[in-house]
């Protein structure tokens, strides 16, 4: 049989779940993976020859936090020497400048410096960790080695009213590209929603102030913006859609369509040390599950946006609605919406604005 | 806003070209863009020594059967849009 299915674009390299962080949000699962169960350097080598010929084009090395990886400037240099555009996902926590220009020279393309905030406080209660003012040194060097920098903050209520600041951090800086990404609620962050969604009135402001931003800073450097789906009226297409576009692979191995899919009760998955790329994108039965349209319920099945946002996140419909298959409750059009709208209408009432107590926050732990 | 005639284009800092069997693309942050033809002969051309005209010239000649003024203004949306994208850099 002739392939059908189009070749996976990129592939998400969770290296470890180890991380000097501790956020609030962190999209790793609840159970983390261990230390003595991570890949080999050698069988991460094989897969970024397996995945480029598979067709993948970029690489995300992400973790926890990758750099945590004593052999991270041989993986980068494997990576791009099979061909991979190569991206680095990090808090820059363990990083020297020592470091960094061995990455630049193995052939880092490429990386994402991630920001809890613009002010030191919050930062360092978001994360659990003293980061904030190590990120402005490789900001720094980063610069000076004239590394292709996206900044990345992770917004939620405690934060989204400091836009502007960061914003400001970041034109100071030599990122080209800034993103504001409101937290996903799943794994530490569906933990932790209540007091990370932001309310209504905060939304809205922060979306009129980046437009304005947007315009101003056209050419000069690109802002993008993640809006909390909770607050949308369509769900986002997540992953570009099950086994469309992306996979990835956790710190043992296991090949995931997306980072929370082992949330899904009666998926399997298979492991990078037994089966080559190819055969798992296109033949796992966990890839196959929400592929395509079948598996569609209505309102999905007959909607004119199903090519568009594919029924919306498979993981989101498992925690909302308790069934993986069912339309993203966050949809408008959703039987479930109902619970999404309930949940809003608690953090919008003025008694839960309470954004001068710092919550009990549930941090994430570190694995063995 | 179009790119000025005199200046030159080259790829940004996190963008280049590469290829996907017989497929070139440009490599950039979060994304790549598939490259045929003009789209190709475009950015190959960005390298910091093409001036704007330049490139407006050459494909002129590659694509001597269109209509000059259509090449010109088809570039010219090609080059704000990789500008907007921050995929490329102007030098004058």
């Amino acid at each position: 049989m002739t392939s059908t299915i189009p070749n996976p674009l990129a592939l998400i390299a969770e290296l470890t779940h180890r991380c000097p962080l501790h956020c609030v949000y962190c999209s790793n699962p609840v159970e983390l993976q261990s230390r003595a169960s991570e890949l080999s350097t050698e069988i991460w080598c094989r897969v970024f020859k397996d995945a480029a010929e598979t067709g993948v084009l970029q690489i995300d090395f992400t973790g926890g936090e990758p750099l945590a990886r004593p052999d991270i400037v041989e993986l980068v240099r494997a990576a791009r020497s099979a061909g991979l555009y190569v991206n680095l996902i990090t808090s820059g926590l363990p990083l020297d400048e020592t470091r960094l220009a061995a990455l630049v020279e193995a052939g880092l393309d490429h990386m994402q410096l991630s920001f809890q905030g613009a002010r030191e406080e919050t930062a360092n209660e978001i994360s659990g960790a003293k980061s904030h003012a190590q990120k402005l040194r490789v900001l720094d060097w980063l610069r000076y080695h004239r590394v292709a920098v996206t900044l990345n903050f992770v917004i939620h209520r405690r934060n989204i009213d400091q836009l502007e600041e960061m914003l400001a951090l970041a034109e100071s800086s030599c990122a080209t590209r800034i993103e504001f990404a409101n937290v996903q609620y799943y794994g530490w962050a569906f933990a932790n929603r209540e007091n990370l969604l932001p309310t209504r009135q905060q939304l809205d402001h922060s979306v009129e102030f980046l437009k304005r931003e947007q315009q101003r800073l056209q050419g000069k450097s690109r802002i993008e913006f993640v809006v909390p789906d909770y607050y949308a009226n369509y769900p986002k297409p997540c992953m570009g859609g099950w086994g469309r576009k992306l996979m990835l692979i956790t710190p043992t191995g296991d090949v995931l369509p997306c980072h929370a899919a082992q949330v899904i009760a009666g998926l399997s998955f298979e492991n990078v040390k037994d089966h080559g790329l190819r055969e798992i994108w296109e033949q796992s039965a966990a890839f196959q599950k929400f592929r395509g349209e079948d598996w569609m319920q209505q309102p999905c099945k007959t909607c004119d946006r199903r090519k568009q946002d594919f029924g919306g996140c498979r993981c989101q419909a498992l925690l909302l609605a308790g069934n993986a298959a069912a339309t993203d409750p966050v949809c408008s059009l959703a039987p479930l919406r109902p619970k999404v709208d309930a949940l809003l209408a608690a953090i919008n009432t003025p008694t839960s604005v309470q954004n001068f107590i710092q919550p009990s926050w549930l941090y994430r732990s570190n694995p063995a | 806003m179009p790119p000025a005639l005199n200046s030159r284009p080259r790829l940004a800092p996190g963008c280049r070209l590469g290829e996907n069997g017989q497929q070139r693309v440009l490599l950039m942050p979060e994304r790549a863009l598939r490259l045929n033809g003009p789209s190709l002969e475009i950015v190959e051309r960005c390298d910091g020594q093409h001036t704007v005209e330049q490139i407006v010239r050459e494909l002129q000649k590659i694509y001597s059967k269109a209509e000059p003024q259509k090449v010109e203004q088809d570039i010219l949306g090609y080059l704000a849009l990789l500008q907007e994208r921050r995929a490329l850099d102007f030098e004058l």
